[in-house]
């Protein structure tokens, strides 16, 4: 595969919590205008891959090459101003500040001339959160916080943008309802998304292409197509969750 | 009502006021039933049956009628007394009140003067003292209530710029308005320096290191006696100026505007440099909220990983907290020794430090009106209790309300915390509104919606 046309390239990276470790030399492509999806069960290391593209905790070894340039020794400030925008998992916006506030927090790097537009644009996407915009981020439901986590990732106009576990406690219909949002900005707006999930089913089928993690290394990886007719995906990830 | 649930609800009241009586009992036996004095040859043991049973009994009765009409009772006659100030009330109140706390705070020399003349100056003297309260909770505030950093040594802040104006008036022959600026600065520095290192810490690990560097300030001050003066303290501090014009009896502030000599003056003119640097305080504060950097502050205090993950530099995020706070703190210090005229280490105990935090957290953390309001009550309250001499009129001539200040002190922060768990104003103004704009689309008449 070449790697010209990758957005982000990730090398050999291994990570390490104390002696631990977490990612034993993973390989992940992700080119511009994807949505690429890693899947894998808990503690398999998926979080620990999209905390280490930003830089905490850092690899102890491998490489990472987002638009051309060597991030595996950036400072994660320096590294999300580079365009990489991350809605974490658990979500974590600010729970006493209100979605207005969380909003602005998510433009701090972006000029503020860009503010009304990009505001609007969210407000667009999500419109459950203009009729919250003066509301206490901490008084949302779990899926309004989850559109607000991704709204304030976008408002920093990333050139990509990571999610962690969107669909984490959520009613299947608010889970739909945020996968067509991520297919919308990809296919209008060529967004180029890296989605870690557990919901095999519903990533790998939003998903161009699909990565499978085990216990810290990359086991399997294909188109989504693909990777949901394995037999193995199957047996793993998707018995009885196949809906 | 009938009888039968009326018996049983008599019957269980008197049950618990008795568990509460015995409980007093035991309690009370060593504080109230024994009394030991110094004697000859050991301690004397006097009991007081009486005031032990007095104390039982008022705890069964007031037990029992807590009971009886509002614990137990079926229709709590607090429940038509609840307090149910309507919103529009508390809104109307919020928005007047800082309005009208700062025309009292700008009239207060004067209505002092009109209303207690024979006692103005000290009553100047301690609005002086509250208003250095006021500044120093509002730049603590700065780093505990909105970037929620806590410091515990916040007061060696407060000695750096104490120190810096007196050691520069010593040694320099520099005036207070020069060594103002410099007294911030240095504060600031030295918050910087203190924060680098420390400020990968969080929580209670923060606390506690900034707890030994407010330490380490003091026993620095106290220690180097070449310097500083040790214990002794440095005093000659020289006063404020007004533009030139000194405070003295004869060719000063006085004489320039044809006004008789009066040693209030001096204190007016100090009520209103004090009065004038927390206001400042007060409003760079307010203009940090609404820029970036405030807004990082507030977000760093919810969640610091998010921030990092929004492309926050967390570190000089914190350093700016810190050491703004810390300039503030320095502004206080100078003003505290030109005030005082003389300092030494022993007005920057850690008890400061504590007093600062109290008034931070009881008021409301990153609420500025609370600040003062706390402020208020607290070193206002500490004034009053020592004032109490009616009391001794009822308790007898023995009576010392001083010595039950620290007492009805504690009492009164147990109950704001029980009463208030989040201080006193624990409401947050949001620093940014989102207003739709009120233009109807031509999308949303289609919808029926733009009416």
């Amino acid at each position: 595969m070449s790697t010209e046309q990758n957005l982000l390239t990730i090398r050999g990276v291994e990570t390490y919590y104390g002696k631990i470790v977490a990612l034993r030399g993973v390989d992940v492509d992700v080119k511009k205008g994807e949505i690429v999806t890693l899947i894998g069960a808990n503690g398999a290391g998926k979080s620990t891959l999209m905390m280490t593209i930003c830089g905490s905790p850092r690899a102890r070894t491998g490489e990472i090459v987002f638009d051309g340039q060597d991030i595996s020794r950036t400072p994660t400030h320096e590294i999300i101003r580079m365009g990489i925008a991350q809605s974490p998992e658990g979500r974590r916006i600010f729970p006493r500040m209100s979605v207005m506030e969380n909003l602005q927090m998510g433009a701090q790097l972006v000029d503020d001339k860009h503010f009304d537009d990009d505001l609007k644009r969210v407000f667009d996407l999500f419109p459950r959160l203009k009729e919250r915009a003066n509301q206490r981020g901490g008084t949302l439901s779990g899926g309004e916080q989850q559109m607000l986590a991704i709204a304030r990732a976008l408002m920093s106009r990333p050139k990509l943008l990571l999610l962690d576990e969107p669909s984490l406690g959520l009613a299947p219909l608010i889970v739909k309802q945020i996968f067509e949002i991520i297919k919308e900005l990809n296919s209008n707006e060529g967004l180029t998304v890296f989605l870690v999930e557990q919901n095999a089913f519903h990533a790998l089928k939003l998903a161009h292409r699909g990565y499978v993690m085990v216990n810290g290394n990359i086991t399997m990886s294909g188109t989504g197509a693909e990777l949901l007719k394995r037999d193995e995906v199957r047996a793993a990830y998707l018995e009885g969750g196949a809906h | 009502m009938n009888a039968a649930p009326n018996s049983g609800l008599m019957a269980e009241s008197v049950k618990d006021a008795a568990v509460a009586a015995l409980l007093a009992a035991v309690l009370g036996f060593f504080f109230f039933a024994l009394r030991t004095d110094i004697g000859t040859g050991g301690l004397d043991l006097t009991y007081r049956w009486g005031l032990w049973f007095i104390a039982i009994a008022i705890v069964f009765g007031v037990r029992l009628l807590l009971n009886l009409f509002i614990f137990k009772a079926k229709k709590p006659i607090t429940s038509g007394v609840s307090v149910s100030v309507p919103p529009a009330l508390t809104t109307a109140v919020g928005r007047v009140i800082g309005p009208v706390l700062l025309m009292i705070a700008l009239t207060l020399p004067f209505i002092v003067m009109a209303v207690y003349p024979e006692r103005d100056r000290q009553f100047i003297d301690l609005a002086i003292l509250i208003m250095t309260y006021v500044m120093l909770g509002w730049g603590l505030n700065i780093v505990v209530g909105l970037a929620g950093l806590l410091d515990l040594g916040y007061v060696a802040f407060y000695a750096v710029g104490a120190y810096s104006f007196a050691l520069l008036a010593q040694y320099f022959d520099i005036g207070f308005w020069m060594a103002l600026p410099l007294a911030g600065l240095l504060a600031a520095m030295w918050g910087i320096i203190l924060g680098y290192p420390v400020l990968r810490l969080r929580g209670d690990y923060l606390a506690i290191v900034t707890l030994a560097f407010g330490e380490i300030i003091r026993v620095v001050l106290l220690n180097w006696y070449e310097f500083t003066g040790g214990p002794d303290g440095i005093s000659g501090i020289p006063k404020p100026s007004f533009f030139g014009l000194d405070f003295s009896r004869t060719g000063g502030f006085a004489d320039f505007f044809g006004l008789d000599y009066d040693s209030i003056h001096r204190f007016i003119y100090l009520y209103y440099i004090i009065l004038v640097l927390a206001l400042i305080t007060n409003f760079v504060t307010l203009r940090l909220r609404k820029l970036p950097i405030g807004r990082a502050w507030e977000a760093l205090r919810e969640d610091e990983i998010a921030c990092r993950s929004l492309g926050i530099n967390t570190t000089n995020t914190k350093l700016t907290a810190f050491s703004i706070g810390a300039m503030f703190g320095g502004f206080a210090g100078s003003f505290f020794a030109t005030r005082q005229g003389f300092i030494s280490p022993e007005s920057f105990t850690f008890l400061e430090s504590a007093i600062i935090l109290a008034i931070v957290v009881l008021g409301g953390l990153g609420s500025q009106i609370g600040v003062v309001i706390a402020s208020v009550v607290m070193i206002g309250g500490i004034e009053i209790l020592r004032n109490l001499g009616f009391l001794k009129e009822i308790f007898g001539p023995d009576f010392e309300p001083t010595q039950y200040r620290m007492l009805i002190f504690g009492l009164a922060m147990v109950l704001i915390m029980v009463w208030k768990p989040r201080g006193i104003i624990s409401s947050r103004n949001p620093s940014a509104v989102y207003k739709e704009r009120k233009k109807i689309g031509s999308d949303m008449v289609a919808q029926g919606e733009g009416h």
